[in-house]
C-alpha cells in the first residue's frame, strides 16, 4: 500500500535506514579536516606546550574558564582590532581537547600572552575585583596555595604523545625536571636542556613565591604564552577574505 | 505454590549480574591502585553501586514465585517499576538542575556568590546546571516516556527482567559519577561531553543495553506497524549512541586515574565536538522531545494525530538535515570556510522539517482547540510546541553568517538556549510527566489542575522575563563590542559591556526564580497526587489507541 510500510514493519529496516541517513552528513563534514591543507597546515613557531604549560592548561581546562573565554579570534574587524591577529588552524594543533569556546563572558585570551605582567595575573587571580573593580570573574586564590604535582606530568606528556603531541622520548623523560626548571630557572640543574626542548619558552618564577612550585605559577605560565608563538608579522600579508 | 519450574534466573539476569561484578572488580582494583583522589571516591561509589546492582538481581529472584507472567487476564503486564523510578529521578535532578541554573544565573549578577572555592565557581557549577538539566532531567524523562510508549504502543511488556532496572540505575548511576566529577574539577573540557572516560565507557554500556532493550521490545510488539513516536525514540538512541563514541574517544593518562586526552585536536576537534554538540541539540533535545509529542499530545487530546504523511516526511528530512548543522557553531573560525557553508545553507534548511513537526504537534489539536481552556495539561504541551516552532526559526536566522556575526559569543545564543530548553524540553516534559504520574501511579487525576494552572503561568512568566532579557543583553553585547566611535577607533572596552550586561542578569536570575517555584509547585502537587489521590478503578485504565 505504501513504500515506507517496509521501514515501520522491519525494525532492523528502520535501524539501517536511521544509521544511514544520520552518517552522512558527518561523514562529509569530519572525514576531510584530517586531510586538507588549510586544517593541518604547520605554522613557523608552533611547538608543544612545556610540561608546566600542559599543567596550566589542565587547570584553565579544570575550572571551567572556557565557559566565559574563547581562545578564537574571528575574522572580523572589530575582533582583530581588539584582540590581535585572528587566530591560525595550526594554533591549536596540540590542543587536545581543543578549548575555542562558544561564550564570551569576559575577553577572549588567544592573544593575551605578554599582555599583562605576572604580578597583574597574580593579584587578578586571586581576586579579580581588586585590579578590575566591575569584573564578574570568579576569585581562584586556592590556586597560589595548590602545589603542583609536577611527577605527575611524565604521564601526561605520555598521554598527549600518544594522541600525536610530538612529545619525545627525552622530552617525556624530562617532564618533571622542566616543570621545576621553568618555574625556578635559578635552581634548574639543565636549563639548557630546557631551552632546547622548548625554543622561545620563558622560564621565571610567575606567581612570585619562590618557595614552592604551585598551580598559581602553571596557570600563568599557559596565560602568558597564549599566542606568542606566532610571529603574525609573517602572515598578516594573507589576509582572509572574510576579514570586514 | 512456589513450584521451582517456574522460576529461574534469567540469560539476561546472570549476564547483567556477572557484568556488574566486573564493574566491582575494576572498582576494587582501582581504589587499591589510584593516587588520584577523586578516583578513590568514584571507584567507591562504583563499588557500592555495583554491589547494590547484584543484590537486587538475587533478591528480586529470591522473592518472586514465578518468572513475571507476559500477560494477565489477557492484557499485557506492563512493567512499570523501571518506569516510576525514571519519573522520579527525573523530578528530583529536574529541581536541583533549575536550582543550579539558578545559582550560576545570580553567580554573573553578584560574583560574590562564587565564595572563592574550588567547588562552588562558576567554571565548574555550569556544566553541573547543563548536564543536570539535560541528562539528568532530560534523560530520565526520555527513559521514563520511552519505555513507557513503547510497550504501551506495542502492547507487550518491555524485554528483560533486570535490563530495564539495569538501564534506568545505571544511567542515574552515571548522573552521579559525572556531577560530583565536576565538582571536584574531574571534566573533559567540551561543552556537553565534560564527563571523564570511565564515566563514559559506563554510560556507553547503559546505553547498548538500552538500545536492545528498547528493540527487544518492538520485536515483541502486536502492532504490525512500529508507532512514530517509536522510530523519534529509536533515531534518539542510535544516532547519541554515534555521537557519544567518536566525540569522546580519549586516551587516559592511567586506568587508575581521571585525566584523559582527547583524541582529536585543535580544529579536527572543534568539528568534531560541534558535530556532537548539535547533534545533541537534534537528537536529545529533539527527536526525543518529539517522539514525547507524537504519544503524548495525542493522547491527551484524544486526536489521532494529524497527518501521517507529514510524520514520515518530517522524520527522515529532520534526521538526515540534522547532523550537516554543527558548523554554524563556528563561523568566522579557523575551520574551512566551505564547511561553515554547508553548515549554514543544512541549518535554514532545516526550518522547514522543524516547522513540519511543529504544525503536525498543533494540528492534531483541530476540533480540539477548547480543550486548551479547561486543560492546563494539555496547554503546557502546547505552548511547547509553540516554543519549539519559535526556536527552530530563531536557529537557522542565527546560523546565517552575518547574523552569527554578531551573536555568536553573546547572551543570545543563552537565549536560544533557554527558550527552547525552558519552553520546548522543560514544558513537554512537564506535560508528559503531568500524564504519567496518574497513570502509572493509578490515580484518577492530579490532586490540584488549579496547580497545574499556577505552575503554567509562573513558569510562563519566568520564560519570558529569562528570554526577553537575553535577547536585550545579548545584541547590546554584540552591538557594543563592534561599536566604533567618530575618530575610527573601538567606542567600548570589554569591561564596560561587562558592566552594561548586570540590570539583566538580574532578571534572567529573577525568571529563573519563578521558573523553579513553578517547579516547586509542580512537585507538591505529584507527591499529592501519589500520596493523596483517588484511585483508578482497573476498567478504565488509559488504552493505547494503536498507531496510524
Ligand atoms: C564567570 C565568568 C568567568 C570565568 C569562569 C573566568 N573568567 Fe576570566 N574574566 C571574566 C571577566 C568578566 C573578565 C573581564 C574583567 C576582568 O578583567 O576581570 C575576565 C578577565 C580575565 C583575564 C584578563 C583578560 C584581559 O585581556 O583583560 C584573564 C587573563 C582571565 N580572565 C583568566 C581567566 C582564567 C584563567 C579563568 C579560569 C581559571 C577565568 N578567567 C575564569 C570572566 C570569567
Ligand atoms: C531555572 C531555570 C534555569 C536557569 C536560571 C538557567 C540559567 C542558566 C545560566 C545562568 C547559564 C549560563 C549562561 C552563561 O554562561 O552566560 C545557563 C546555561 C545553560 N543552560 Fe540553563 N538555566 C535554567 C534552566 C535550563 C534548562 C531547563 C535547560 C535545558 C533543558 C538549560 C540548559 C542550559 C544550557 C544548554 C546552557 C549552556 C548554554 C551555552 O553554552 O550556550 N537550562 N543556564
Ligand atoms: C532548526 C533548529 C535549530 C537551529 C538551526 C539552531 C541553530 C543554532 C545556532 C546558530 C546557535 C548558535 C551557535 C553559536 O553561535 O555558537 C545555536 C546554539 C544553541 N542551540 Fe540551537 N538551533 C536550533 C534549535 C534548537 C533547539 C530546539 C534547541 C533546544 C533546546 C537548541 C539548543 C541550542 C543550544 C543548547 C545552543 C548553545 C550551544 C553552545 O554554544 O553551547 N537549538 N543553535
Amino acid at each position: 500500500m505504501n513504500r515506507h510500510a517496509i521501514f515501520e514493519k522491519n525494525s532492523i529496516v528502520l535501524t539501517v535506514g536511521i544509521l544511514v541517513a544520520v552518517a552522512i552528513g558527518g561523514l562529509v563534514e569530519l572525514v576531510p579536516n584530517f586531510y586538507l591543507k588549510s586544517t593541518i597546515e604547520k605554522v613557523d613557531g608552533m611547538r608543544p606546550y612545556t610540561p608546566l604549560e600542559l599543567a596550566g592548561r589542565d587547570i584553565y581546562v579544570r575550572e571551567g574558564c572556557y565557559l566565559c573565554h574563547s581562545q578564537m579570534v574571528r575574522t572580523l574587524r572589530d575582533e582583530v582590532e581588539r584582540y590581535g591577529p585572528y587566530s591560525l588552524a595550526a594554533e591549536s594543533m596540540y590542543d587536545h581537547p581543543f578549548q575555542w569556546g562558544s561564550k564570551r563572558t569576559g575577553p577572549d585570551l588567544a592573544r593575551v600572552g605578554g599582555k599583562y605582567s605576572d604580578d597583574w595575573h597574580v593579584q587578578h587571580m586571586n581576586d579579580p575585583r581588586s585590579v578590575s573593580p566591575a569584573s564578574i570573574m570568579p576569585g581562584y586564590p586556592f590556586l597560589a596555595k595548590a602545589v603542583l604535582d609536577a611527577e605527575s606530568m611524565t604521564g601526561h606528556l605520555k598521554a598527549n604523545a600518544i594522541v600525536g603531541v610530538p612529545y619525545t622520548d627525552e622530552m617525556v623523560a624530562a617532564a618533571a625536571a622542566d616543570v621545576m626548571a621553568q618555574a625556578n630557572p635559578d635552581a634548574a640543574e639543565d636549563l639548557d636542556g630546557f631551552e632546547a626542548r622548548y625554543p622561545n619558552a620563558v622560564a621565571r618564577d610567575f606567581d612570585g613565591n619562590p618557595e614552592a612550585v604551585t598551580e598559581l605559577d602553571a596557570l600563568i605560565a599557559y596565560l602568558q604564552m597564549l599566542g606568542t608563538l606566532v610571529d603574525f608579522k609573517l602572515y598578516d600579508g594573507k589576509a582572509d577574505i572574510n576579514l570586514r | 505454590m512456589a513450584s521451582t519450574a517456574k522460576k529461574s534466573l534469567t540469560l539476561e539476569e546472570v549476564g547483567i549480574a556477572g557484568l556488574t561484578g566486573l564493574v566491582a572488580l575494576y572498582c576494587l582494583m582501582a581504589i587499591a591502585n589510584t593516587t588520584d583522589a577523586v578516583m578513590t571516591f568514584h571507584a567507591g561509589v562504583g563499588l557500592v553501586f555495583a554491589l547494590a546492582g547484584i543484590y537486587a538481581i538475587f533478591r528480586g529472584y529470591a522473592n518472586r514465585s514465578e518468572n513475571p507472567p507476559q500477560t494477565v487476564d489477557g492484557l499485557p503486564n506492563y512493567k512499570l517499576g523501571p518506569v516510576k523510578f525514571a519519573t522520579f529521578m527525573s523530578m528530583f535532578w529536574g529541581l536541583a538542575g533549575f536550582l543550579v541554573g539558578l545559582i550560576i544565573a545570580l553567580q554573573l549578577a553578584f560574583p560574590a556568590l562564587n565564595f572563592d572555592l574550588p567547588w562552588t565557581n562558576f567554571g565548574r557549577l555550569r556544566p553541573l546546571h547543563t548536564s543536570a538539566v539535560i541528562f539528568a532531567f532530560g534523560g530520565n524523562v526520555l527513559l521514563a516516556t520511552s519505555f513507557y510508549v513503547v510497550q504501551r504502543t506495542c502492547q507487550a511488556r518491555i524485554a528483560g527482567n533486570a535490563a530495564p532496572w539495569f538501564v534506568v540505575a545505571g544511567y542515574n548511576a552515571f548522573i552521579v559519577i559525572a556531577g560530583t566529577g565536576y565538582l571536584l574539577g574531574v571534566t573533559q573540557g567540551k561543552e556537553y561531553a565534560e564527563p571523564e572516560w570511565y564515566a563514559d565507557l559506563w554510560l556507553t554500556i547503559v546505553w547498548v543495553v538500552y538500545l536492545l532493550v528498547f528493540l527487544a521490545t518492538l520485536w515483541k510488539r502486536k502492532e504490525p506497524h512500529i508507532y512514530v513516536a517509536n522510530w523519534f525514540y529509536l533515531a534518539f538512541i542510535l544516532t547519541i549512541a554515534m555521537l557519544h563514541l567518536v566525540n569522546n574517544a580519549t586516551i587516559p593518562v592511567s586506568i587508575f586515574g581521571t585525566k584523559s586526552y582527547i583524541a582529536w585536536a585543535g580544529v579536527q576537534d572543534a568539528m568534531t565536538q560541534w558535530w556532537y554538540g548539535h547533534n545533541a541539540v537534534g537528537f536529545f533535545l529533539t527527536a526525543g522531545f518529539l517522539a514525547i509529542m507524537y504519544y503524548f499530545v495525542p493522547k491527551r487530546a484524544e486526536r489521532p494525530v494529524y497527518s501521517y504523511r507529514l510524520s514520515i516526511v518530517h522524520f527522515w528530512s529532520l534526521i538526515f538535515l540534522y547532523i550537516w548543522a554543527g558548523p554554524h557553531h563556528l563561523h568566522y573560525t579557523a575551520l574551512p570556510q566551505w564547511s561553515q557553508t554547508l553548515g549554514m545553507t543544512f541549518s535554514i534548511m532545516l526550518w522547514m522539517p522543524s516547522w513540519g513537526g511543529m504544525i503536525n504537534g498543533l494540528m492534531t489539536l483541530s476540533g480540539a482547540w477548547d480543550k486548551l481552556r479547561t486543560d492546563p495539561v494539555l496547554r503546557m504541551m502546547v505552548v511547547s510546541v509553540a516554543f519549539y516552532g519559535m526556536s527552530t526559526f530563531e536557529g537557522p536566522l542565527m546560523s546565517v553568517r552575518a547574523v552569527n556575526s554578531l551573536s555568536h559569543y553573546t547572551d543570545w545564543t543563552i537565549g536560544h538556549v533557554h527558550s527552547g530548553a525552558l519552553g520546548w524540553v522543560a514544558f513537554v516534559s512537564f506535560g508528559a510527566v503531568y500524564c504519567l504520574v496518574p497513570w502509572l501511579w493509578n490515580r484518577k487525576q492530579l490532586y490540584s489542575m488549579k496547580l497545574v494552572n499556577w505552575h503554567f503561568w509562573v513558569s510562563t512568566i519566568g520564560i519570558v522575563l529569562y528570554i526577553s532579557a537575553m535577547w536585550v543583553s545579548g545584541i547590546m553585547q554584540g552591538l557594543m563590542w563592534r561599536a566604533y566611535n567618530s575618530l575610527g577607533f573601538l567606542e567600548y572596552s570589554f569591561i564596560e559591556t561587562v558592566e552594561a550586561m548586570h540590570p539583566f542578569y538580574v532578571i534572567r536570575a529573577l525568571g529563573g526564580g519563578l521558573f523553579v517555584l513553578g517547579a516547586v509547585i509542580m512537585i507538591y502537587n505529584l507527591w499529592m497526587t501519589v500520596q493523596r489521590g483517588e484511585a483508578e478503578t482497573a476498567s478504565a485504565k488509559p488504552a493505547m489507541a494503536p498507531a496510524e
